[in-house]
């Protein structure tokens, strides 16, 4: 029986023998004669084989093994140490392979070299390298459900820590440095590779898993106020503002100076306060929201013989750069220079210190995030026999639905490593194990399964429970609240509806929308409806007589109708703007909107 | 009536005052009339009060929790019944051609005993001539089709030769039909001009070609219920089945609305719409308040017929153009009520929300009444 092949998805012909084919192309994919990036699947069912070279395949490495005996020796590995081998040679030999997807459907990969039989195709370099960077970060991973790991590897990368050494020099988008970041007690070899504490990006609190008056439900956390005081979780937030000298045609161009009182659009001597002679403001300074940090004027939008007439002309146009709403900080760093089509550019670094509040959202690294729910006074925290008070305290609640027994296995480990001075390997599939961790407490004077006996912060009383309690690495998240607060008692509006602009950085109003309405009519609640509904409420004049939208001349104080003329009844109703944008609309289809008044009383 | 409830009478419910009057000793009875009639009004919806947006909340809600389940009955022949959202919105919306149409045939006294029960139902079953098959043998030289017929299920459904051939003579055009015992032979008529592309067309037709059973019903699954035992087919065909005289027309039902609506008229439709809604409902566990949905299929069946809450459904019967255009295919009805015009009464709640006027429901009901003295508002004087 012959089997088709195809290459990248297209028919290439058919071969005899399908397992003489594949071996040969595996064969010569490790010897180096077909390039390694090919990988190729049988698929018994539709008896064809699909052999893929395209880019965008995901693909992973694994030991050859050849008779339940895998191909990287004692040899290769001395040699890897000694330096002689690097990883391309292991390539290269035909000792590693990258399977994709597909081939892996067709591969019986050894967990462990204990498992391997001669059924066995590949080996396992190590389980840690089924893993992602972030992923092999987290102790235990092999103690929390899969999703969850994954989606705790992604909050990782979410974390507020120290990116680059030279941040000071950069000029970086939206970037957060944590001021005293720390290494984790419990590490994992991937700290060791990737340098993390060369650039770690949490710290190591004292976590008691405990509830706090209710102010921890649901997710949230409680900090200790004197933690925060002492350094935890400070971070500064740096934002850079640019602005660009542009030219247009005709020889004009901007220019980036305190702009001139005469010019269109000025804003008032306040707002041009911090800006020095060159026209952009000075280091160091403290700036807030509508503040002008780089004042700039562009000609005039539209040129025209004209001008030469019009007294209006030859204006220039504000085109400064001011704090947008809500934002402040300080100054950090001003740049003159000169782009690639040389033009003058100008960035100013401003900085703001962020210091832990409540809604700002931190996470361990076990899929346990949370947001801040209160700030205690460390007088009021509970505290353990030996007099240690929690950095945080932690929500019992959060672990038997979502099971991340890494949590708590994270949690004696560390307190066994810092009681201990010595850092725990807790490498996901190779960890310490638990039952060694145990005894090394019970051996420091420890309770084995972490508990302690706890007091009440405020009374002293002591608390019935044992809690739960030891360090944890935790990392702050970049999602804080000064950059999501947001509020409106009344504001911008749309040019076309007259009804509240929408989002944050438009210091918009939040939808009432269709279900929400349905739930005031669902109670009765009609005024407050309608109240609600008022934010385009508009006073239009129409014409008794041919119930169109009349004209209110506020010079003449007159009333006329577009149609019957000025002698006819008008009368001004009120009805929210959009709904006198529809009539306009229906006119312009042609449809004639009759408004018929009627007393409502 | 005791003269002690006449008082009650049209005020009260009929089956109230009955049951009232059966279980309350004759001398307790106005008093006990009196606090029913205090309980009655107490518990009756108050005017303007929105059912509507209620019904529709308290259906809504809770179908946002239900799975896209699809039941599968525990039995040898594997049947599928939609169930979950899809079938509710399948019901609500009063399609005509509902996913998997279902009846379930009560039988009479002496059938119902299980005694025969499978060739009962078997026999209910539309057999089409492709089923009694083992063979088809295309002959291109003779322009005909020997067919090798299956004589044991034939047997099983109590088909003879002579029946076939007759059903199959009447279902076909451009060929005679020739058969005995196992065997039949389909010939082409006519010239030459006729090739394997006609023979082909004609065994593919011949194969679908009806020969017993009840038009519709694909799959039939007798089920022990209780006592008796009655019989659940795949596809539904309610007046043929009714027709039969071993059926209890009393009880027999399918789960197809329109077709109830079409055999037993609107009320059985309404009540049909109602127990199909429950049913899923309480298949997942769901308790939505009885109320709520008798509003909502009253509204889908007062017209007569049954109307699914669609733009084609319910809403087009709105008298409001405004209320029309805010569900869906606003320009459509804009135009249509312009060519006509139509003029909108601003009585219900949406089009007063377009035009931001308090809704006429709850606090925006009541006006204030006040009594004004008309001669001296006429004379200009005011206190």
């Amino acid at each position: 029986m012959t089997t088709e092949v195809y290459l990248n998805g297209k028919y290439v012909g058919d071969v005899e023998n399908k397992d003489d084919f594949l071996k040969m192309l595996k064969t010569e994919r490790r010897r180096g004669a077909v390039t390694t990036n090919l990988n190729a699947m049988y698929d018994d069912r539709l008896n064809a084989i699909f052999v893929e070279s395209d880019r965008g395949r995901l693909r992973r490495p694994v030991i050859i093994v050849k008779d339940g005996i895998p191909t990287l020796t004692e040899k290769h590995i001395k040699q890897l140490q000694k330096n002689e081998l690097g990883w391309n040679d292991l390539v290269q030999q035909g000792v590693i392979e990258y399977l994709d997807a597909a081939e892996e459907e067709n591969a019986l990969v050894a967990f462990d070299e204990k498992d391997l039989t001669p059924e066995h195709t590949h080996l396992e370099i190590s389980p840690l390298a089924m893993l992602g960077l972030s992923a092999s970060l987290i102790g235990y991973g092999n103690y929390i459900q899969s999703s969850r790991f994954i989606i705790s590897a992604r909050n990782l990368r979410q974390s507020v820590g120290l990116y680059a050494a030279n941040y000071h020099v950069r000029m970086d988008m939206d970037i957060n440095l944590l001021h005293y970041p720390q290494r984790p007690v419990v590490t994992t070899a991937m700290h060791d590779i990737a340098q993390y504490d060369k650039h770690p990006s949490g710290q190591n609190l004292v976590v008691a898993v405990l509830s706090y008056r209710g102010y921890n439900m649901e997710d949230a956390i409680v900090l200790n106020k004197a933690s925060i005081e002492r350094g935890f979780g400070r971070s500064t937030y740096f934002r850079p503002a640019a602005s660009e000298e542009l030219r247009y045609s005709g020889g004009l161009m901007d220019n980036i100076a305190i702009p001139d009182k005469e010019i269109k659009g000025y804003k008032s001597e306040k707002d041009y306060r911090l800006l020095e002679e060159d026209g952009i403001v000075f280091p160091e300074a403290k700036v807030k929201e509508e503040d002008v940090i780089i004042g700039k004027t562009s000609p005039p939008r539209f040129l025209s013989s004209l001008d030469e007439y019009s007294l209006a002309g030859n204006v220039r146009r504000e085109s400064s750069v001011a704090l947008r709403h809500g934002e402040e900080g300080v100054v950090d760093f001003v740049l003159v220079t000169e782009n690639e089509e040389g033009n003058k550019l100008v960035q100013v670094r401003l900085r703001d210190a962020r210091v832990p509040e409540i809604g700002d959202k931190f996470t361990s690294r076990n899929f346990q995030k949370g947001v801040v729910g209160l700030i205690v006074p460390a007088t009021d925290m509970p505290f353990t026999s030996s007099g240690i008070t929690p950095d945080l305290i932690f929500n019992p609640h959060s672990i038997p639905s979502r099971m991340s027994v890494s949590y708590m296995l994270e949690m004696i480990g560390a307190k066994a490593g810092a009681m201990n001075g010595r850092y725990i390997d807790g490498t996901t599939f190779d960890a310490e194990p638990e039952e060694a961790i145990r005894k090394e407490l019970i051996s420091l004077g420890f309770r084995e399964n972490g508990v302690e006996t706890m007091y009440h912060g405020a009374t002293g009383e002591r608390l019935t429970a044992k809690i739960y309690i030891g360090p944890m690495y935790y990392l702050r998240l970049k999602h804080m609240v000064a950059n999501k607060i947001q509020s409106r008692a009344r504001g911008p509006i749309q040019l076309l509806t007259r009804q509240p602009t929408e989002g944050r950085a438009k210091e918009g109003g939040l939808r009432f929308g269709e279900m929400e309405k349905d739930t005031l009519v669902a109670h009765g609640a009609s005024m407050l409806l309608k109240e609600r509904f008022d934010s385009d409420k508009t006073v239009v004049p129409v014409c008794e007589n041919c119930g169109i939208i009349a004209i209110h001349d506020p010079y003449k104080n007159k009333r006329y109708c577009p149609i019957c003329g000025e002698n006819t009844e008008v009368n001004d109703i009120e009805i929210s703007y959009a709904f006198k944008l529809i009539l306009d609309e229906f006119k312009s289809m042609g449809i004639y909107p009759k408004l018929v008044l009627k007393s409502k009383y | 009536m005791h003269k002690d409830l006449e008082d009650y009478d049209g005020k009260l419910p009929g089956k109230m005052l009955q049951e009232l009057e059966e279980k309350c000793p004759a001398g307790k009875l106005k008093k006990a009339a009196k606090r029913l009639y205090e309980e009655y009004l107490a518990v009756k919806v108050d005017s303007g009060e929105s059912v509507g947006v209620v019904a529709a909340e308290s259906i809504g809600e809770p179908s946002t929790q239900m799975t896209l389940n699809t039941f599968h009955f525990a039995g040898a022949a594997e049947m599928n019944v939609t169930m979950g959202l899809p079938r509710v919105v399948e019901i609500l919306d009063g399609r005509k051609e509902i996913k998997t149409p279902m009846m379930e045939i009560f039988l009479k006294a002496p059938y119902n005993k299980g005694k025969d029960i499978k060739e009962i139902a078997l026999a209910l079953k539309e057999t089409t001539f492709g089923e009694l098959v083992t063979e088809f043998n295309l002959n291109v030289v003779d322009l005909k089709i020997d067919v090798k017929l299956d004589t044991e299920r034939m047997k099983q459904l109590s088909i003879t030769t002579a029946t076939v051939v007759k059903s199959l003579e009447k279902g076909i055009k451009g060929a005679t039909v020739k058969g005995e015992g196992s065997d039949l032979v389909l010939k082409l008529k006519g010239g030459e001009d006729k090739g394997l592309n006609e023979l082909y067309k004609l065994k593919e037709n011949v194969r679908k070609i009806y020969i017993s059973g009840i038009k519709g019903i694909a799959q039939v699954l007798p089920v022990r219920r209780h006592e008796e035992f009655i019989i659940i087919t795949a596809g539904s065909n309610m007046k043929k089945v009714l027709e039969l005289d071993f059926v209890d027309a009393m009880r027999t039902t399918t789960n197809d609305v329109q077709e109830i609506s079409e055999v037993l008229g609107i009320e059985a439709a309404r009540q049909a719409a109602l127990n199909e809604v429950i049913r899923v409902f309480e298949a997942q566990g769901i308790d939505v308040d009885i109320r709520h949905l008798m509003l909502v299929v009253d509204t889908m069946t007062v017209s007569g017929t049954v109307k699914g809450v669609t733009r084609y459904g319910v809403i087009s019967e709105k008298s409001s153009v405004l209320a029309r255009a805010s569900f869906e295919t606003p320009i459509l009805h804009i135009i249509e009520a312009a060519l006509v015009g139509e003029s909108d009464e601003l009585n219900s709640v949406v089009e007063n929300v377009m035009l931001n006027q308090p809704v006429p429901i709850g606090t925006g009901l009541p006006g204030l009444v006040a009594k004004i003295d008309k001669e001296k508002l006429e004379h200009g004087e005011t206190k």
